[in-house]
């Protein structure tokens, strides 16, 4: 394989509905990082029907160029059609580097395109460096459920490809001065290369918890003993103007739904305040929030390990100190 | 109707600690167990075996001789057969030699209509193995499994997605991977376990599949681990002294000094 016919940073454009999943927005942050690093162009692919109008956006965003790629059967996403189309793209195009939202499309997409062009896929990321010497990308993502870090690479093969985790890259501000390039892919696809059929999309009904889009995150775990404990937590998080966040332990215990688990099988969040209330602090816990800028702890045990990564810990009943903090809040917003 | 199940042995990663001399991770005395998306792909299949009278329920693993273990309970919950993918050149494989080396097991098994694979393992955490045997194999894949249903030679299944699932159709053979929402994994049975050691286990070395050495083992991996190191602590902050309503106190007022408030 000449490496050397390898060019540009890709990241592809994940859209549902017609809407840009906001972890390509953090990827086109980094990939400008990156390609400006390399000294290279950041590219984005978009698939879909009827999706030319999203490519401003990309571009405002970052990218120099949109591969722009339209077709009745890209409607919904299936597995078949965009590993075909990208695939073809990669052939044509040659990028060296590509990534992926470690998204429910991106985790079954990108591993379906790395065997189909035979290439190496680090799954989800949390760092991202280029070698200063070789320019190769160096690919951080935590195993083991979080109690070690691997730094991988991908020396002989192209593109190198990762997906990256959602909430870890940071992405610029839109900026509708940058201009970029639209580059329409020739798209070869047939009825019958397209095997699944998507007969439904159904959008959950219950309230959307958006952990990595808020500022504040008031998370509850084990200590609040029941469904109810998390009613101090709401309160306390209203207060606050944040979203209620929740261990594994809670959720494992039936009391709050999953989309609220903050951790290693759930999601990584970094808000600039995160309040940690009767979580001991599992170490995939720990790994999916200690990048948060200020931690507030409060837990019964001082010997706990969330206090390993506190800004400040409070010791007690949490029943009586985050009701506390709740009307020192409320009392704030009322000087 | 031949079904597959992919199933890897995992070390309990909740036990797993890390030593705080050395910095490396103490494995001792860590338990091995079924991974646990890996159950709920077996008990799929299992429910496809209670529910119709001709179904064989074939488990394949790879890994090192003492996954004979897991495979031996993946038998006591009611699979019919299990095979052990199992030789140093198979080693250090990364998920796209890994792919290689099962789907050729896979394909020397011969005709199936479903394969269940977990989403992803516990130790790895990357859900890429079950997508790539599928390429290897060209057929069909459906990630995210939440819900399942067999109509003939079609299978209809509920994809969980982030914010609610989508219902997908497909017919067989496909590959679809299992999540914990899907089902409830059963327990072995007495007579399972009895049962479980009457029978064999088949293993195939390298030498029994037809997979070249340029795809499997170490070598042959796209991706290689520069370094693995652990997490770095973020250093601990101040604990609040007092009463309860002086440690609220204390708080307030540092969020306050410090414009966080």
């Amino acid at each position: 394989m000449d490496l050397s016919q390898y060019k540009n940073v890709w990241v592809y454009a994940e859209q549902r509905q017609g809407v840009i999943t906001p972890v390509v927005k953090e990827l086109l942050g980094e990939g400008r990082k990156l390609a400006d690093e390399i000294g290279t162009q950041l590219c984005a692919i978009l698939l879909g029907k009827d999706v030319a109008g999203l490519a401003d956006e990309l571009i405002r965003y970052g990218a120099d160029k949109v591969y722009l790629a339209e077709h009745p059967l890209l409607e919904n996403f299936t597995t078949d059609a965009h590993t075909k189309v990208i695939s073809d793209a990669i052939e044509e195009y040659k990028p060296e580097i590509l990534l992926y939202g470690a998204t429910h499309i991106g985790r079954d997409l990108a591993p379906r395109v790395a065997a189909r062009v035979n290439t190496g896929l680090t799954a989800d990321c949390t760092k991202l460096e280029i070698d200063p010497e070789d320019k190769k990308i160096m690919q951080t993502r935590p195993a083991f459920g979080g109690n070690l870090m691997a730094t991988i690479v991908c020396p002989n093969h192209r593109p190198q490809m990762s997906t990256v985790r959602p909430g870890v890259m940071q992405k610029l501000e839109p900026d509708d001065s940058r201009t970029g390039e639209i580059i329409h892919v020739n798209v070869r696809l047939e009825d019958s290369d397209v095997r699944t059929k998507v007969l439904d999309i159904v959008k959950s009904v219950k309230e959307v918890v958006s952990l990595t889009d808020t500022e504040v995150i008031v998370a509850g775990g084990r200590g609040l003993g029941s469904a109810e404990g998390f009613d101090v937590i709401k309160k306390l998080a209203d207060a606050m103007g944040g979203v209620v966040g929740a261990s594994r332990a809670a959720v494992d215990a039936g009391w709050i739904d999953h989309s609220h688990q903050v951790g290693q099988t759930g999601t990584t969040v970094k808000p600039k305040i995160y309040v940690a209330c009767g979580i001991s602090g599992a170490i995939q816990h720990l790994a999916g929030m200690q990048s948060s800028d200020t931690i507030i702890a409060i837990n019964k045990n001082p010997r706990a390990p969330i206090f390993e990564v506190a800004d400040y810990g409070l010791t007690g009943d949490l029943f009586e100190i985050v009701p506390m903090i709740t009307e020192a809040y409320e009392n704030e917003k009322n000087v | 109707m031949k079904v597959l199940v992919c199933a890897k042995q995992v070390p309990n990663t909740n036990e797993v600690k890390i030593d705080p001399v050395k910095g490396t991770l103490i494995r001792d005395g860590v338990e091995s167990i079924l991974n646990p998306d890996d159950a709920n792909a077996l008990e799929e299949a299992l429910k496809l075996k209670d529910t119709y009278e001709d179904v064989t329920v074939t488990v394949v693993s790879m890994g090192p001789p003492q996954a004979e273990t897991m495979l031996r309970e993946c038998l006591a919950m009611g699979a019919d057969e299990a095979i052990l993918v199992s030789g140093r050149e198979f080693g250090g494989s990364d998920t796209w030699a890994t792919s290689n080396a099962i789907s050729s097991a896979l394909a020397k098994i011969g005709s199936f209509d479903i394969i269940f694979a977990g989403r992803q393992a516990i130790d790895g955490d990357t859900a890429q193995v079950g997508p790539q045997i599928a390429e290897k194999l060209n057929i069909p894949q459906i990630t995210y499994v939440q819900s399942f249903e067999l109509k003939g030679n079609e299978v209809v299944v509920q994809r969980r997605l982030e914010d609610g699932y989508e219902v997908v159709s497909v017919k067989t053979p496909c590959l679809l991977t299992t999540i914990k929402e899907l089902n409830k994994p059963r327990y072995m049975t007495m007579k399972g376990i009895y049962d479980a050691y009457e029978k064999d286990i088949t293993v195939w070395g390298f030498q029994d599949l037809d997979v070249p050495q340029e795809k499997v083992g170490l070598k042959a991996s796209p991706t290689k681990v520069f370094r693995s190191f652990t997490p770095e602590p973020k250093g601990a902050g101040v604990m609040l002294n007092g009463s309860a309503k002086d440690q609220v106190a204390q708080l307030m007022e540092s969020l306050k000094e410090k414009h966080i408030i």
